[in-house]
C-alpha cells in the first residue's frame, strides 16, 4: 500500500495554471524524484504537499488518512494544518536555516516546542530536553557534523548548512521528506556531500520527494522518476527506464539538453 | 549668582527633557508596533487609513504638532486646555510612534520569507514562529536606526519650551536675557553627555547581537 497517494491535484496563481491534475504515488521507503524545467511547477507541487499552498483540486492521502480533499471543506484551523505537515519534512533551496540559533539549536527548536505539547512535559522536563538533545545530536553526526553542533549558520559552508537543514527536517520524524532542489545554491564542490547525505538515506530507506536537477543522481538514487512540464505530468516510471529510455518525445528533449551540458 | 547655582537650575530644567524622552519611549515603542501591524495589515481600508496618517504625521513640523494639540482642543471644544507637559508629551508619542513603524515594518519586511516558511513546515505556531525566530533578527536590523531616532528624541525635547514647557533651553535663554550668555552654549553639554550614554549603550547592544547573522 502506498504511503503517500496524490490525486488530480490542480493550482492557479490568479490566471496562471501551475499545476495541471497531477496525480502519482509513492511507496514506503522508496524515493522519488521530480525533474523538469525552470517553471514547470515542481516547487509549487512540493509546497502543496507541505500545506505552503492551498491547491484548487484534488486530494492528498498519507497513510490512508485523506490529509487534504479540496472537495470536503474540511476545517483549516492553523492547529490542524500544523499536525498535517508534520507527516512532511521540507528542506529548501537555499536552505533557510535560523541564524540566531546553533546547528543543534536549529534541529532542537521546533522539537522542543512541539514537546511542550506532551502531557507529561511539566513532570519530565529535564528527560524531554536530554532526549531531544541526544536525537538532535546522533542525527548531526550522521549528517558529518559532530565537531559542528554548535557553530552558527553564518559559520557553516553551503554544504554544512544544508545538511544541518536535513537533519532539522528528520528530526520532526516526518512520513516523507521533501527536497526541493537542495544542491542548486551550492557551489559545485559542496554538491558532492549533500548528495552524498541524501544517498545514505536512500539506503536507510527513507521515504523522500526529491526536485533536482541532477539526472545522474536522480537516475541512482530514485526508485521512481516524474517528468513535469507546464503543470504537467509528462511522463512518469522507474527511475532507470525514465532517464535511459524515456518514452515521451518532450522528456528526450530535456534529457537532451541535459546531457549536452 | 554662582556658577554651581546656575547648574543645578540647568540641570534640574534638563529633568523635564528627559522626562519627556522616558515618557515618549515608553507609549511610543509599543504604539508604534501597532501602528506597523495597521500599515501592513491585509485589510485594505485599514492599511490606507494608517499609512495616511503616518504620512501626515511624519509631513509636518513637531513643532506645529505640539502647538496643534496644545491648543487645538481648547479652540475647537473650548474650555481650559491640557496641561503643557502633557500636551507636549502627547505630541511626541504620536509624532515618534509614527517613525518608529516605519522601523519596524522595514524590519518586519526584511526577514525572508522563508524564515517564516521554516518554521511552518516544522509544524511551529504563528506565535512561535514570530518570538523563536523572527523577533530577534528584526531587533538586530532595527537597533542601528532606533540608536539614531533616541538622538534625535533627546534634542528634538527641546521643541516643547514652543508652548512654554519650561526645559534646558529655555531656562537658559532666560539667563541670557539677564545677561548671563555662558549657560546657553553649556546646555550642549548636557545633551552631549545624554547622547554619549545613548551611543555607548546602543554599540553594547549591537555587540551582544552581534553573533548571527
Ligand atoms: N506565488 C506565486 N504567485 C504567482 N505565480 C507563481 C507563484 N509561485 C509560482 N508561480 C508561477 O508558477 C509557475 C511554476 O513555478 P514553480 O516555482 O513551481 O516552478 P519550478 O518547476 O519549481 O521552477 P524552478 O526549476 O525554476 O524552481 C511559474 O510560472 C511561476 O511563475
Ligand atoms: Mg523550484
Amino acid at each position: 500500500m502506498a504511503i503517500l497517494e496524490v490525486q488530480n491535484i490542480n493550482k492557479s496563481f490568479g490566471n496562471t495554471r501551475v499545476l495541471e491534475d497531477i496525480s502519482f504515488s509513492l511507496e514506503e521507503g522508496n524515493a522519488l524524484a521530480i525533474i523538469g524545467s525552470s517553471g514547470s511547477g515542481k516547487t509549487t507541487l512540493l509546497r502543496c504537499l507541505n500545506f505552503l499552498e492551498t491547491p484548487d483540486k484534488g486530494k492528498i492521502i498519507v497513510k490512508n488518512n485523506v490529509l487534504f480533499d479540496a472537495d470536503s471543506a474540511s476545517s483549516t484551523s492553523e492547529n490542524e494544518i500544523r499536525r498535517k505537515r508534520l507527516h512532511f519534512g521540507m528542506v529548501f533551496q537555499n536552505f533557510n536555516l535560523f541564524p540566531q540559533y546553533t546547528a543543534l539549536g536549529n534541529v532542537m527548536l521546533a522539537c522542543e516546542l512541539l514537546a511542550k505539547e506532551r502531557s507529561d512535559y511539566k513532570t519530565n522536563r529535564k528527560k524531554i530536553h536530554n532526549e531531544i538533545e541526544e536525537k538532535a545530536k546522533l542525527l548531526l553526526d550522521q549528517m558529518g557534523l559532530s565537531d559542528r553542533m554548535y557553530n552558527y549558520p553564518h559559520q557553516l559552508s553551503g554544504g554544512q548548512q544544508q545538511r544541518v537543514a536535513i537533519a532539522r527536517a528528520l528530526a520532526m520524524e516526518p512520513d516523507i521528506l521533501c527536497f526541493d532542489e537542495p544542491t542548486s545554491a551550492l557551489d559545485p564542490e559542496l554538491t558532492g556531500e549533500v548528495l552524498k547525505v541524501i544517498r545514505s538515506l536512500a539506503e536507510k530507506h527513507t521515504t523522500m520527494v526529491i526536485v533536482t536537477h541532477e539526472m545522474s543522481f536522480a537516475r541512482d538514487v530514485a526508485d521512481q522518476i516524474i517528468f513535469m512540464d507546464g503543470g504537467y505530468i509528462v511522463e512518469q516510471g522507474n527511475a532507470f527506464d525514465v532517464i535511459n529510455n524515456p518514452k515521451e518525445e518532450r522528456t528526450k528533449q530535456f534529457l537532451a539538453r541535459y546531457s549536452e551540458k | 549668582m554662582s556658577v554651581s547655582i546656575i547648574f543645578s537650575k540647568l540641570f534640574e530644567t534638563f529633568g523635564i527633557n528627559c522626562t519627556i524622552f522616558f515618557v515618549t519611549l515608553l507609549f511610543a515603542l509599543p504604539l508604534g508596533l501597532i501602528i506597523s501591524f495597521g500599515s501592513m495589515s491585509k485589510i485594505k481600508w485599514l492599511q490606507k487609513i494608517v499609512r495616511v496618517f503616518v504620512w501626515i504625521i511624519r509631513g509636518t513640523p513637531l513643532m506645529l504638532q505640539i502647538i496643534v494639540i496644545f491648543y487645538g482642543p481648547g479652540l475647537i471644544w473650548g474650555g481650559n486646555a491640557m496641561p503643557r507637559l502633557s500636551a507636549a508629551i502627547v505630541a511626541f508619542i504620536i509624532n515618534y510612534a509614527c517613525y518608529f513603524s516605519e522601523i519596524y515594518r522595514g524590519g518586519i519586511q526584511s526577514i525572508p520569507k522563508g524564515q517564516q516558511e521554516a518554521g511552518q513546515v516544522l509544524g511551529m505556531t504563528k506565535a512561535q514562529i514570530f518570538f523563536r525566530v523572527t523577533l530577534l533578527q528584526v531587533i538586530k536590523r532595527i537597533v542601528p536606526p532606533m540608536g539614531n531616532e533616541f538622538m534625535t528624541l533627546i534634542k528634538d525635547t527641546a521643541l516643547a519650551n514652543v508652548i512654554a514647557n519650561k526645559e534646558i533651553i529655555m531656562m537658559s535663554k532666560e539667563f541670557a536675557t539677564k545677561g548671563l550668555i555662558w549657560p546657553l552654549f553649556s546646555t550642549a553639554l548636557f545633551f552631549l553627555i545624554f547622547c554619549g550614554i545613548l551611543s555607548i549603550l546602543f554599540r553594547y547592544l549591537e555587540k551582544k547581537l552581534d553573533y548571527f547573522r
